[in-house]
C-alpha cells in the first residue's frame, strides 16, 4: 500500500515538473508572418492545382501571386483570422477554404468523425465491460451434478485420475 | 499486336467465365452430393485448369501492349496517348500502367498471376483452394469485363496515325514510377486473394482456424506490398511534386491508406482468433471490408468522382465499379448472414485491461481513422449533393483527426504487448510500466530543454505540441520493445549459456512473428517520429542572381550560376549553387526544371540532401520573366530520413515474421554440448 502511494506521489510530481518546464519555456509574441504562413495553409490555390495556396510551386501560376498579395493586405488591415476566411470564401467560393466550414451542414464533416469516435470508443468499453461481468457471473454458479457425473466418467475413461494432469 | 492483344483477352474473358461456371457448379455438387453425369471433382480441377490458362491469355495481352509501346505502333490509341518515340525504355514499359485501360489490364494481369499461384497451391487444402479460386474467377470476369468492353487498350485509331505519340506525363517519368504503381497495385489486388480465402472459408463452414493462418500469409504479403507502394509514392511526391511534402490526404493518396488501415487491423485481430477463437465475425468483415476498401477506392479515383492531383479523368467504368461493389457487397452480406453461426466467438475479453482489449482498441482506433478517411473523401460529393455546392476536404481538416488518432495508436503500440492474455494486475503494470514512464517523462523534458516546444511566440502551437507528445511516446514505446527484447533473450542467455547477441538472434528466430511485428512496430514508431519533424520545417523562397547567397537554417546557399541542357525528351534549366555552412563549402546543389518537348508540361527535379537530422531540399521553382533570375525555394526538412529508414525496418521486420520460426526443440538440438541444462522455464510463446 505505502509503494502505490510512493508510486503516485513520484508520477505527480514528474508530471508537476514537466508542466513547470513548459510554462518555463513558453514566451513571446505572435506576428504577422506566423499569421500569414498560418492562414495561407487554410487556403487553396485556386489555378486548379489542389495544393494549398502556401505550398502551390507553380512558377507563373495565375492565381497564386494574386490571392497571397490579398492575404497579406487582409492581415495589414487588422482582419481577423475569422473575418479574412469569411471574405476569401465569399469572393471565391467555399472551396477556398481548405477545410470545411464549422456551420450549416459542412458542421457535420466535423462533428461525424467525433461522435463516430465516442461512440465507438464508449460502445466498445460498454461491451468489454458486460462481458467480463458475464464471465463473473457465470464462474459463480452453481456446480451442476449432472456434469459432474460426465467429467467423472471422462476421467475414469482416460485414466487422467488423480495424477493432477490437465 | 492490337489485334492478337484483344483476342487474348476475349479468351482470357472466356476462361475466365468457365472457370467461375464449372467451379461454382462443381462445388454445389460436392456440397449437396447429387449424382452428376461428370465427376464434380474433375469438373472442378478443369476449372483450375482454366484458371490457369486465363493467367497464360492476360500475360500474352499484357505482353502485346508492352510491345506496341516498345514499337512505338501509334494505331492503338492507348500507345498513342501515353508514350512517345523518346521516352526511355523504362518508362515505356511503365506505360503499360500509367492510364486508365493499360492499368486496368495491369490489374487483370496481377490478380491472374496471383490466381496463378494460389492454383498451383491447391494441394494444400483442395476445397478450400477451390473455393478460393472459383471466387477469384468472379473478381477476375469482372476485371476482363472491363478491359474487354468498358476501358479496351488495343481500341484502334481512326484515320491516319501520327508519326510520334503525346509521351508520357513528365510527373511519372521518374525511376520511382517504374516501382510505385506495380507494389501499390500488388497489394491492392493481393487483397483480393485472402477476401476468396475468407468468403470461401465462410462458404463451406470450413472447420477449425487452418484457413485463417493461410489467410493471414496472403495478407501480410499484400500489406507488404501496399506499404511499399505508399511510402514509394511518398517519396515520389517529396522528390517530384516540389511543394517540400510527402503527403496531402490527397483522394489518391487517401484511396491506398484505406485499405491499409484495415489491413493492419485484421493482422493484429488475427492473433486473437488464433489464440482465443474470438473475434471471428469481426475478422470475415475485417477481411471483406478491406477488399470492397480497394474496389472503391479504385472507383473512386478512376471514375474521376474525386478532384485529385493523379486521379484519372471522368469515365464511364464508375457504374462498372459501382455495380460490382454492390454485387459483392450483397454477396457478402447474404454469405455473413446464413453462415454467422459458424462464426460465433468461442471466448470473450475478460478485462478492460489486458492483451485482448488492447487489440479490440487498437482495432477500434484503426478503423475509427478509416472511417475518418472514407468520410473525408467523399464529404465533397455528399456536400455537393445535398446544398449544390462543392466544399475541399484538405489537410487541416484530416490532420485535426488524424494526428490525436496516430498519436493514440502510437500509445496502444506500446502498451499492448506489455499487457498478459485475459487479465492484469497492478503490480505487473508497474514492473512493466516504469521504464517506458520514465523513458517518456525523461524524452519530455529533453525535449523541452532542446526547443520542441508546444508553444511558439506567446501562443500555443498544436502542431509542436503533438510533436512533443510524439516524440515521448515515442521513447516510451521503444523502451518498452526493447526492455520486452532483452528480458526474453536474457532468459534464453541463462538457458543455454550463449551470450546475449546470440540470445537475441535465437529469441527472434523461434518465434518470427512475434519478433518481426516488433521489428514492424520500431519501424512504425521510426516513420512517425519522422512525421513529427514536420512541424518544425522551414522554408524560403528567393530570387538568386549570379553570385548573390541566402540562409536558411545554418547554411548559407550560393547561386555560382544556372545552365541548360537537353536532350530527345526534354530540354533542362539547371540552378547550381554551392551550399556553405560556417564559411566552409560542404556541397553543390543542382535543382532542375525540365520541360518536355511532346507535352509542353513543365517537372520540377529537386536537389535533395539528406542528413540524419534534417533534409535540405531546393527547388528551382523557374525563372523571372523580367529579370531572367532563376526562383530559389529552399526548405530545411527535419527527421524526413527517419521516415525512409523506418519503412525500411517494416519491410525486414514483415520479412521476419512470415518466416516459419524454429521450434524450441530444434533449437535445444543447438544448445552447446558443454552448457547444463537449466532449470528455467521455457520462454512462453505466442504474440
Amino acid at each position: 500500500m505505502a509503494s502505490t502511494s510512493r508510486f503516485t506521489f513520484f508520477v505527480k510530481a514528474a508530471q508537476a515538473l514537466c508542466l513547470a518546464v513548459a510554462v518555463y519555456f513558453s514566451l513571446g509574441a505572435s506576428n504577422a508572418t506566423q499569421r500569414f504562413n498560418n492562414l495561407s495553409h487554410r487556403l487553396m490555390c485556386q489555378c486548379g492545382c489542389n495544393q494549398l495556396l502556401g505550398e502551390c510551386d507553380h512558377v507563373g501560376c495565375p492565381s497564386r501571386g494574386p490571392e497571397m498579395a490579398e492575404l497579406r493586405a487582409d492581415i495589414a488591415s487588422g482582419l481577423s483570422d475569422k473575418e479574412i476566411l469569411a471574405s476569401f470564401s465569399q469572393k471565391y467560393g467555399l472551396t477556398v477554404l481548405a477545410a470545411p466550414p464549422t456551420h450549416g451542414f459542412n458542421l457535420v464533416a466535423w462533428v461525424a468523425p467525433i461522435a463516430v469516435f465516442a461512440a465507438a470508443l464508449l460502445g466498445t468499453m460498454l461491451l468489454v465491460r458486460q462481458w467480463s461481468v458475464g464471465k463473473t457471473q457465470l464462474a459463480t454458479q452453481p456446480p451442476d451434478p449432472h456434469m459432474d457425473a460426465l467429467r467423472e466418467k471422462i476421467r475414469r475413461e482416460t485414466g487422467s485420475g488423480d495424477d493432477g494432469g490437465s | 499486336m492490337a489485334s492478337f492483344g484483344s483476342f487474348a483477352l476475349l479468351i482470357a474473358l472466356a476462361l475466365a467465365a468457365y472457370n467461375l461456371l464449372a467451379g461454382a457448379v462443381a462445388l454445389r455438387l460436392i456440397a449437396t452430393g447429387h449424382p452428376a453425369p461428370i465427376s464434380p471433382e474433375r469438373l472442378a480441377d478443369t476449372a483450375r485448369r482454366a484458371g490457369i490458362a486465363v493467367f497464360v491469355a492476360v500475360t500474352a495481352a499484357a505482353f502485346a501492349l508492352v510491345y506496341a509501346a516498345f514499337t512505338n505502333d501509334f494505331s492503338i490509341t492507348y500507345i498513342l496517348e501515353h508514350s512517345n518515340r523518346a521516352l526511355p525504355t523504362p518508362y515505356k514499359f511503365a506505360a503499360l500502367w500509367s492510364g486508365q485501360e493499360g492499368s486496368l489490364l495491369f490489374w487483370a494481369w496481377l490478380l491472374a498471376a496471383y490466381g496463378f499461384v494460389l492454383r498451383l497451391t491447391h494441394q494444400k487444402d483442395v476445397k478450400l483452394y477451390a473455393y478460393a479460386g472459383t471466387i477469384l474467377a468472379g473478381i477476375q470476369l469482372f476485371f476482363l469485363a472491363v478491359v474487354n468492353f468498358a476501358a479496351t487498350p488495343f481500341s484502334l485509331l481512326r484515320g491516319a496515325v501520327p508519326a510520334d505519340g503525346n509521351g508520357l506525363n513528365p510527373l511519372l517519368q521518374y525511376p520511382e514510377m517504374v516501382i510505385h504503381p506495380p507494389m501499390l497495385y500488388l497489394g491492392y489486388v493481393g487483397f483480393s486473394i485472402p477476401f476468396a480465402f475468407a468468403l470461401g472459408a465462410l462458404m463451406m463452414r470450413y472447420p477449425g482456424e487452418k484457413w485463417i493462418k493461410i489467410t493471414r500469409g496472403w495478407t501480410m504479403v499484400a500489406w507488404l506490398f501496399l506499404t511499399c507502394g505508399i511510402f514509394l509514392g511518398m517519396h515520389w511526391a517529396y522528390a517530384v511534386l516540389g511543394w517540400g511534402g510527402y503527403w496531402g490526404w490527397d483522394p489518391v493518396e487517401n484511396a491506398s491508406f484505406m485499405p491499409w488501415l484495415t489491413g493492419t487491423a485484421f493482422l493484429h485481430s488475427v492473433m486473437m482468433q488464433e489464440r482465443k477463437g474470438m473475434m471471428k465475425s469481426w475478422n470475415v468483415w475485417l477481411i471483406f471490408s478491406t477488399f470492397l476498401l480497394s474496389i472503391l477506392g479504385t472507383l473512386l479515383t478512376r471514375a474521376g468522382l474525386v478532384s485529385s492531383v493523379h486521379a484519372f479523368a471522368k469515365s464511364p467504368i464508375g457504374d462498372w465499379f459501382v455495380t460490382f461493389l454492390l454485387i459483392v457487397l450483397a454477396v457478402c452480406i447474404f454469405t455473413y448472414i446464413l453462415q454467422r453461426d459458424h462464426l460465433k466467438s468461442e471466448q470473450r475479453v475478460e478485462s478492460l485491461v489486458s492483451r485482448e482489449s488492447s487489440f479490440l482498441f487498437n482495432n477500434l482506433v484503426l478503423l475509427i481513422a478509416c472511417a475518418l478517411i472514407v468520410w473525408g473523401t467523399l464529404f465533397p460529393i455528399l456536400s455537393e449533393y445535398v446544398q449544390g455546392t462543392k466544399v475541399t476536404v484538405g489537410p487541416p481538416y484530416y490532420d485535426s483527426f488524424a494526428i490525436p488518432i496516430g498519436l493514440f495508436l502510437l500509445f496502444l503500440t506500446g502498451v499492448g504487448p506489455l499487457l498478459p492474455w485475459r487479465s492484469t494486475s497492478m503490480r505487473s503494470i508497474r514492473r512493466n510500466f516504469i521504464l517506458p514512464s520514465i523513458a517518456l517523462w525523461g524524452t519530455a523534458i529533453v525535449c523541452l530543454i532542446a526547443g520542441v516546444r508546444p508553444w511558439h511566440d506567446g501562443k500555443f502551437d498544436i502542431g509542436k505540441f503533438y510533436a512533443l507528445v510524439a516524440f515521448s511516446l515515442a521513447a516510451a514505446v521503444l523502451t518498452a520493445i526493447f526492455s520486452e527484447y532483452i528480458r526474453g533473450a536474457n532468459v534464453i542467455a541463462r538457458q543455454t549459456g550463449r551470450n546475449i547477441f546470440s540470445s537475441m538472434v535465437l529469441l527472434v528466430r523461434r518465434n518470427t512473428r512475434r519478433y518481426g511485428g516488433y521489428f514492424v512496430h520500431i519501424g512504425i514508431v521510426i516513420v512517425i517520429v519522422g512525421l513529427a519533424g514536420s512541424a518544425f520545417n522551414r522554408n524560403q523562397e528567393a530570387e538568386l542572381s549570379v553570385g548573390s547567397t541566402f540562409a536558411i537554417g545554418p547554411y548559407n546557399l550560393h547561386c555560382v550560376g544556372f545552365t541548360q541542357d537537353s536532350n530527345d525528351n526534354y530540354d533542362s534549366n539547371y540552378a547550381v549553387l554551392d551550399v556553405y555552412r560556417a564559411g566552409h563549402k560542404l556541397f553543390e546543389m543542382t535543382p532542375e526544371k525540365r520541360v518536355y518537348h511532346v507535352s509542353g508540361q513543365p517537372e520540377t527535379r529537386v536537389a535533395i540532401h539528406s542528413f540524419p537530422g534534417w533534409d535540405l531540399y531546393v527547388v528551382f521553382e523557374g525563372t523571372n520573366p523580367t529579370t531572367g533570375n532563376p526562383i530559389i525555394k529552399a526548405f530545411l526538412n527535419p527527421l524526413v530520413s527517419w521516415i525512409w529508414a523506418g519503412v525500411l525496418l517494416v519491410v525486414i521486420g514483415t520479412f521476419i515474421a512470415l518466416m516459419p520460426s524454429i521450434s524450441p526443440s530444434t533449437a535445444a538440438l543447438r544448445i552447446p554440448a558443454q552448457q547444463p541444462a537449466s532449470d528455467e522455464p521455457a520462454l512462453k510463446g505466442g504474440d
